[in-house]
């Protein structure tokens, strides 16, 4: 039951924002697919556009903090030329160099869109505030682009946690 | 409780006066410039050593450090243009949300390996 100092921070990365950001993904989604006129009160529509904002927000900042600490933290030493790097591990053998040149190429570039269109939406949501309700085209447009960067964040993130099931990070 | 009987039913929810569309615009925009850069950069940077070297902002983090504080760049900046350009006006939001989808797409086909190693030169 020891994790290194290495091991903790793709905990922190991976496990700890990546679980925030599942769960504001999940409350946000069932506030914007609640938010239709005609089956709320003036109190709920307050009450939900309030949880919408805070939901959009908190899934934008996991996402920032989540390609921050990737990229800045996790990134160098999985990179690393050192001969037991998880990359030169996965390099040196031709049946794990696809995890690599495949799987690693791919997550480090698209995780960064991810934060991007969600920020783009909790702006949108906490500029509009209680009257997105009125805007039903823009709700299911930024429904559509919030789902967009969970799934996009969802691809980085079962890559990531494939290539450290290949070669962790100790 | 939040959910309303057909008898309380607002007639006008969310009362208030209409916002313009235009800063909507403007982050959503600048959202997909800011995944365009990314993947041009990244497309660039691996059918150009050179790029790739003036990329490498950081050794530890190598080019990737370059291309997304470029990308995180163009689309701050892409933001406050064109929310100094659009403030006040409404443009049509389904024509901003296709741009932003296109603009997106166009960012990830260029982040995919398979594209842009089809430009790595030969060796």
């Amino acid at each position: 039951m020891h994790l290194t100092f290495r091991e903790w921070w793709a905990v922190v990365h991976g496990m700890g924002l990546g679980a925030l950001f599942l769960l504001a993904f999940a409350g946000g989604v069932a506030e914007f697919w609640s938010l239709r006129s005609g089956e709320l009160s003036e109190k709920g529509i307050v009450t939900r556009t309030r949880r919408l904002e805070i939901g959009t927000w908190v899934m934008a900042a996991a996402a920032w903090a989540t390609v921050i600490t990737g990229t800045w933290v996790v990134y160098p030493w999985y990179r690393s030329t050192a001969a037991d790097s998880p990359k030169s591990l996965l390099l040196a053998d031709p049946n794990t160099a696809d995890w690599h040149e495949f799987g690693m190429e791919w997550k480090e570039h698209i995780a960064w869109i991810a934060p991007l269109l969600a920020t783009a939406v909790a702006f949108a949501v906490t500029y509009y505030g209680t009257s997105l309700i009125r805007h039903q085209g823009v709700r299911r447009a930024l429904m559509a682009f919030f789902t967009a960067s969970f799934l996009i964040a969802g691809v980085a993130g079962a890559l990531g946690a494939f290539i450290t099931k290949a070669a962790p990070v100790h | 409780m939040e959910e309303t009987s057909s008898m309380q039913r607002v007639s006008r929810p969310g009362a208030g006066a209409d916002k313009p569309f235009g800063p909507i615009a403007a982050v959503f925009l600048a959202a997909g410039v800011g995944s365009l850069v990314l993947g041009i950069l990244t497309t660039l940077a691996e059918a150009n050593e050179s790029v790739k070297s003036w990329l490498e902002w950081s050794t530890s983090v190598g080019s990737l450090s370059g291309k997304t504080i470029l990308a995180v760049i163009a689309f701050i900046v892409a933001w406050v243009v064109l929310g100094i350009a659009l403030r006040g006006r409404d443009p049509k939001p389904s024509t901003v949300f296709t741009w932003t989808a296109v603009l997106v797409a166009v960012g990830l086909v260029l982040t995919f390996p398979t594209f842009f190693t089809a430009f790595a030169p030969e060796e």
